[in-house]
């Protein structure tokens, strides 16, 4: 592989990889506020309103930081992945500009109405634009895995001319693929959601401030991420695992660290693979566990990497296997640390816990790692191919691109996302440390008392 | 059914000019506009519930060039490369500085924000029309349809090799520059009251005398830097009425300003866009980008998609384009009139 495509590679994943962090929050965090907003109109308790105001300056900020990484990634395509473009083009663009024609004007629109309409909309109109605001933030996510889905298990196509144009447009809405994936990719931004709110709850109770938000954060944050922790697991990763396993068999093999074919596979707890001797270091195996989730038979036969030519495997075995282990090592922690919350929670111990507390603060932020670890999973376990089984990636990338002028805008995007992220968590630092209640209640305009920051006592 | 696309992508690109365009602009004049702190804000306000809206236009116009014109998407934004991403920068600036500036009352961090504000909205202008001037002017492009291009090489107009920026595409980037200067300085003006309003409708003026000989001589330079020009107005004769309309909007322009009526202007600044826009899409049809070695240029036809995408497409998109003309009628009488004081406090 040229060392241009590996740099655009490295600029693709760089900067989707960053981008996906804001996405995931805001999906998770849309949901949660329409329930807030859902629980003040049921319970007319003011507290849940003013909530929604707190958690929705936190979406505005993460929205723009969404938007403004978005835009490079409706661009990349062409930039770097110029001979993709032209060969796929037809197809997965189809998705990515419906995004743009249902999922991004309606975001736009209803989340000004949301921010500064309340007055003007009312309380019913305020929870619609809440929803539509959710409801455009997960068609965008609808979206984007109908893409992806393509490019994971093409269908629907016609070669001709050297480039793929669509001919089942119903095909490549209903791709197989997609259901899976955005269950699993959906709720695992409703993990981050769930574990965002829980771990500032968390930080209130600790810090022994802002007492009845703590309490509200935390018990929602609980009860919604282990829905969602344990959906990721069942059924959604189950449907992922199986999947995988009937279209992607290589990814399969790479995930686990399967090198050789055997009947009655073992799953690799821990282990470090050696690509080169085809085998897995200091490991932890439970026999026949593998075999049982990919075909629901004990001693059934799974694939392994040597089955296929080494020129249709993925390029790094190893990241796919440490991607998907740390996935699934730490969605297990989520379930249990949710799990237990909950039980703490429902024999009314939770908020007197001060260990639990902490740890759930400081588990905030490892959804964003499990996240971003899944899609390393689902995006190098899909190499050596761009389009999976029709074009290489090695064939994918813009012909006369030279490599000085990818890196030098890869450490243009690297600074500059330096810079948005450090910009970021001022942002949500300062409204985190300002409190629900003045942060929502305040214009912004007198934030004066933030003597810390402003130096203006 | 590839012409109907030419249009629909040219539709959505100068919509998203045209309203992109004013805010732009307004980043261009506030710093000179606006004097005070709480005159920025209401600059800000004034575009704040609606630049982000207005930039989608851009992205929908992105994803449905790139799936009608698979080829011309691929090879512009590739050979494109560096000016592309530098835009994306700026974009990311620019939206960054309106979100974050009022989030922190301290004097050098909101001045720092209206530095990135002003620079961001005036090199995306200039970009944006150099960018324009690019694809009239044509790109050297291979027998495959690709091309590379340095972002400039020596600037002498003599040059056989010129880089993406040479004298004829700054010319068509400083045009851009005013065009939308005046542009945003009539939207400003509209959503004012007092001085910023009437300051907002000097810089208008003066946006106005400097674009006149400017675009007399960015259309002037067009025809000899692109024959097709010549062609396409030689063999539909009726496309005179772009140019007229141009001409239409930028006397109107000036003519509403000195009447101090600000809707009128703004409408007729926005002719103007429309015009020079719808111009240039005349002028170069049926291509799309022309190549300096014409047998290598990309068409309409040669870098469409399928019929059957065309199709299809046209059917979501219709339903997207009618949903998205809802929302933004409800955006824009949510928050038409005056910026009040009170709002101007949200940004």
């Amino acid at each position: 592989m040229s060392i241009s495509t590996i740099l655009s590679r490295i600029q693709f994943a760089f900067t989707i990889g960053y981008h996906y962090l804001f996405p995931q929050f805001t999906m998770g965090l849309a949901l949660l506020l329409v329930i807030l907003k859902i629980l003040y109109l049921v319970r007319k308790d003011e507290r849940y309103n003013t909530a929604v105001h707190f958690w929705g300056k936190i979406f505005a900020v993460t929205f723009v930081l969404g938007v403004v990484t978005g835009i490079p990634m409706e661009f990349q395509f062409g930039t770097n992945w110029a001979l993709f473009s032209s060969y796929a083009g037809g197809i997965i663009a189809q998705t990515l500009a419906m995004e743009g024609a249902f999922a991004f004007f309606l975001e736009s629109a209803f989340l000004g109405l949301f921010l500064f309409g309340e007055q003007t909309i009312g309380q019913k109109g305020h929870l619609i634009a809440t929803i539509l605001v959710w409801l455009g933030t997960w068609l965008s996510g609808g979206f984007i895995i109908a893409s992806n889905a393509w490019m994971q298990h093409p269908v629907g196509y016609t070669l001709a001319h050297g480039r793929l144009s669509i001919s089942n447009w119903g095909a490549v809405m209903t791709n197989p693929w997609i259901l899976p994936q955005y269950l699993h990719t959906m709720s695992g931004a409703v993990v981050t959601g769930a574990f965002m709110m829980t771990g500032l709850g968390a930080f209130y109770l600790l810090s022994k401030r802002d007492i009845d938000y703590g309490r509200m954060f935390v018990t929602l944050g609980v009860i919604v991420g282990l829905i969602a922790s344990v959906f990721q697991l069942y059924p959604s990763g189950d449907m992922e695992g199986l999947q995988v396993a009937a279209y992607q068999p290589t990814k399969l093999a790479a995930m686990e660290g399967l090198f050789q074919t055997q009947s009655g596979a073992g799953i690799v707890i821990l282990g470090q693979p050696d690509a080169s001797k085809g085998t897995i270091d200091n490991p932890i195996i439970i026999p026949n566990v593998l075999s049982f989730l990919t075909y629901r038979q004990w001693t059934a036969v799974v694939q392994g990497l040597d089955t296929f030519p080494a020129d249709q495997r993925p390029d790094a075995v190893e990241m796919v296997y440490y991607s998907y282990h740390i996935m699934v090592g730490l969605g297990t922690l989520f379930i249990a640390i949710t799990a237990l919350a909950l039980l703490l929670l429902w024999r009314g111990k939770l908020f007197q816990s001060r260990w639990m507390l902490w740890i759930l603060m400081l588990a905030t932020p490892f959804p964003y790692i499990a996240n971003t670890a899944g899609w390393f999973t689902a995006e190098l376990g899909r190499q050596p191919w761009i389009a999976f089984g029709l074009l290489r990636t090695v064939n994918g990338s813009s012909p006369l691109l030279s490599t000085g002028n990818i890196i030098f805008t890869l450490l243009g995007f690297a600074g500059m996302y330096l810079l948005l992220g450090l910009l970021y968590i001022l942002m949500v630092v300062i409204e985190a440390l300002k409190g629900p209640e003045k942060s929502a209640k305040e214009p912004m305009e007198e934030e004066g008392d933030m003597g810390l920051l402003s130096g203006q006592g | 059914m590839s012409t109907l696309w030419f249009i629909l992508v040219t539709f959505m690109l100068t919509m998203y000019v045209l309203l992109d365009g004013f805010d732009l602009g307004a980043g261009i004049i506030h710093l000179i506009a606006a004097r005070t702190d709480s005159e920025r804000r209401f600059i800000l306000r004034a575009i704040g519930p609606v630049w982000d809206g207005n930039e989608v236009w851009l992205i929908a116009a992105g994803g449905t060039l790139f799936f009608a014109f698979p080829l011309l998407y691929a090879s512009s934004f590739s050979g494109f490369y560096l000016p592309l991403i530098i835009v994306l920068w700026l974009l990311m600036g620019r939206g960054v500085a309106i979100e974050l500036r009022s989030r922190i009352p301290l004097g050098v961090w909101a001045s720092f924000w209206d530095g990135i504000f002003f620079i961001g909205s005036s090199l995306l202008a200039i970009f944006y029309g150099a960018a324009l001037g690019n694809v009239i002017r044509g790109v050297p492009l291979n027998a495959q349809g690709y091309f590379f291009e340095a972002l400039w090489t020596n600037f002498n107009p003599f040059n056989s090799n010129p880089g993406i920026l040479d004298w004829y595409t700054i010319l068509t980037g400083v045009l851009a520059f005013f065009a939308l200067l005046t542009h945003g300085a009539n939207y400003i003006a509209l959503k004012t009251e007092g001085k910023l309003n009437e300051r907002a409708r000097r810089i208008s003026r003066v946006g106005w005398f400097i674009t006149i000989p400017l675009a007399a001589l960015a259309s002037f330079a067009t025809f000899t830097v692109q024959p097709q020009v010549y062609t396409s107005f030689a063999e539909r004769p009726w496309g005179i009425i772009f140019p007229l309309i141009a001409l239409l909007g930028l006397l109107g322009a000036g003519f509403f300003n000195f009447r101090k009526r600000d809707l009128p202007a703004l409408l007729s600044s926005g002719t103007f866009i429309l015009g020079m826009l719808a111009c240039s899409a005349f002028s170069l049809y049926p291509l799309v980008l022309p190549a300096a070695n014409h047998v290598n240029s990309l068409t309409i036809t040669n870098a469409s998609t399928s019929q059957y995408g065309l199709v299809v497409g046209l059917i979501w998109w219709s339903l997207g384009m009618f949903l998205a003309a809802i929302y933004f009628i409800i955006t824009y009488r949510r928050f038409r009139g005056k910026v009040t004081a009170a709002a101007s406090q949200e940004y």
